[in-house]
């Protein structure tokens, strides 16, 4: 206990424990936002990307091409420090939602893509044949069967998404890192906040792996 | 457009230079990484609980933590234990120790594909244990992974453009020092996004021929 006592000043958790939590609580909002927007916009490109006019398959597909090959933090860059030349003056927790948003709209539409694309020709066309609309061949047959698919990687993604919101603290964002950084210059101390920082990422991971499990296990059933 | 033409082209050549070094950081990590990974692997992969749990920790660690975290930490981490390192090496040892974790995964999704049956016929003909892993199961593994691996090679050139905020100029930090001084952050990032995506656009083409390559000969 002694090495323990020595080695972290557990009396740095008294008073910066709020600070640490309020940025816990920072990134999962701002995460939850963002894996919602991606979804939408996933699942719209993924949707689009299979239309019958060239253009918008092109357009999908450069859009995927794009979030995929870029860096998040050169497109929150262009967001944040570019927005403002063509008159997009955003407040920088505003950016970040919506640069994840829009970054892991492009892995979610893979991931739809590869789902949608299992989904074998032939019950699309018996569910046409019986009168179904497109809209209820989505909703009815093929979202309900590419579930179990796509959800695995989709939680997959959203743990990288978690992590990937640590940069937000580059464009001060007062998230997890950056509320930790400002505990390693206020106090000087590097052990205890590192190790805090490490330790709640890892619950707010875990947390949702474990969701992720939960669902999985409802789907399968 | 032209006048966007002719920005770039003032300081394509800091621009490129920013390029080579992301380069040369990405392509380090990977090559050292590809190392570390595989002795990752088999240890992951090896009977002894006392090989296998302190490997799966050093994995579960660096995959779980966000690659910013684990630059901050080793930059700011490895002068209070006396070792003070340039940025530059501080940032190739982080990034190289983040990819030798998702490595190692990959790899032993590889050899538990690959099976047992290869290993314990090399054994059987007198090779030993070394020469087998390297001479047999290696080699085909490779095969196996090669998709993984170039996506894995692309998220870390990507991520290379995190060491900028620890003071190396790679890409990300002469274009942050380009903006510095003209203001113009709408044209330079974006023509940093577009040499980001031609350098993984040549990754991604590249693997596709390495796979085409190898698949040939089996």
């Amino acid at each position: 206990m002694d090495i323990l006592t020595n080695l972290v000043n557990w009396e740095l958790y008294l008073e910066y424990g709020p600070l640490l939590l309020s940025g816990l609580a920072t990134t999962a909002y701002i995460c939850a936002l963002a894996t919602v927007i991606g979804i939408g916009v996933g699942l719209a490109v993924a949707l689009l990307s299979a239309s019958p006019v060239p253009p918008v398959r092109w357009l999908c597909r450069g859009y995927i091409e794009i979030m995929r090959g870029t860096p998040i933090l050169i497109l929150l860059f262009i967001l944040y420090y570019g927005g403002p030349e063509i008159g997009l003056r955003l407040p920088a927790e505003t950016v970040g939602v919506l640069g994840l948003g829009i970054y892991v709209g492009g892995y979610f539409a893979e991931i739809f893509r590869s789902g949608f694309q299992s989904i074998p020709v032939g019950q699309i066309e018996a569910a046409r044949i019986m009168g179904l609309s497109s809209g209820q061949i989505i909703t009815r047959i093929k979202i309900p069967q590419m579930l179990v698919l796509i959800v695995p990687p989709s939680i997959n993604q959203v743990i990288i998404l978690i992590k990937e919101s640590a940069l937000l603290s580059i464009i001060t964002v007062a998230e997890l890192t950056k509320n930790t950084t400002q505990m390693v210059n206020e106090t000087y101390a590097v052990v205890e906040p590192y190790i805090a920082v490490a330790l709640l990422y890892w619950i707010l991971i875990e947390g949702v792996a474990h969701i992720g499990r939960k669902i999985e296990q409802r789907i399968k059933v | 457009m032209l006048e966007y033409l002719e920005l770039i082209s003032e300081h394509i050549d800091t621009l490129m230079y920013g390029a080579s070094i992301t380069v040369m950081i990405a392509v380090t990590a990977i090559l050292l990484g590809m190392a570390l990974g595989l002795a990752l692997c088999f240890g992951l992969l090896s009977r002894h609980r006392w090989i296998r749990r302190p490997c799966l920790a050093y994995q579960s660690l660096w995959r779980g933590t966000p690659i910013l975290v684990q630059l901050l930490i080793v930059f700011y981490a490895l002068p209070v234990i006396g070792l003070d390192v340039p940025a530059i090496v501080a940032a190739t040892a982080a990034l190289t120790m983040n990819t030798s974790a998702f490595q190692a995964e990959i790899y032993r999704g590889g050899m538990l594909t690959l099976g047992h049956g290869q290993f314990e016929a090399a054994r059987i003909l007198g090779i030993g244990v070394w020469p087998a892993r390297i001479r047999i199961l290696i080699p085909q593994m490779f095969r196996l992974v090669l998709p993984s691996l170039v996506n894995e090679t692309i998220s870390i050139l990507k991520n290379t453009s995190l060491v900028s905020i620890i003071a190396v100029t790679e890409l990300m930090r002469v274009s942050q020092q380009i903006v510095a001084t003209n203001y113009r952050a709408l044209e330079i990032y974006t023509a940093t996004a577009v040499i980001y995506i031609l350098m993984n656009t040549v990754l991604s083409m590249a693997g596709r021929y390495a796979e085409r390559r190898f698949a040939a000969t089996s």
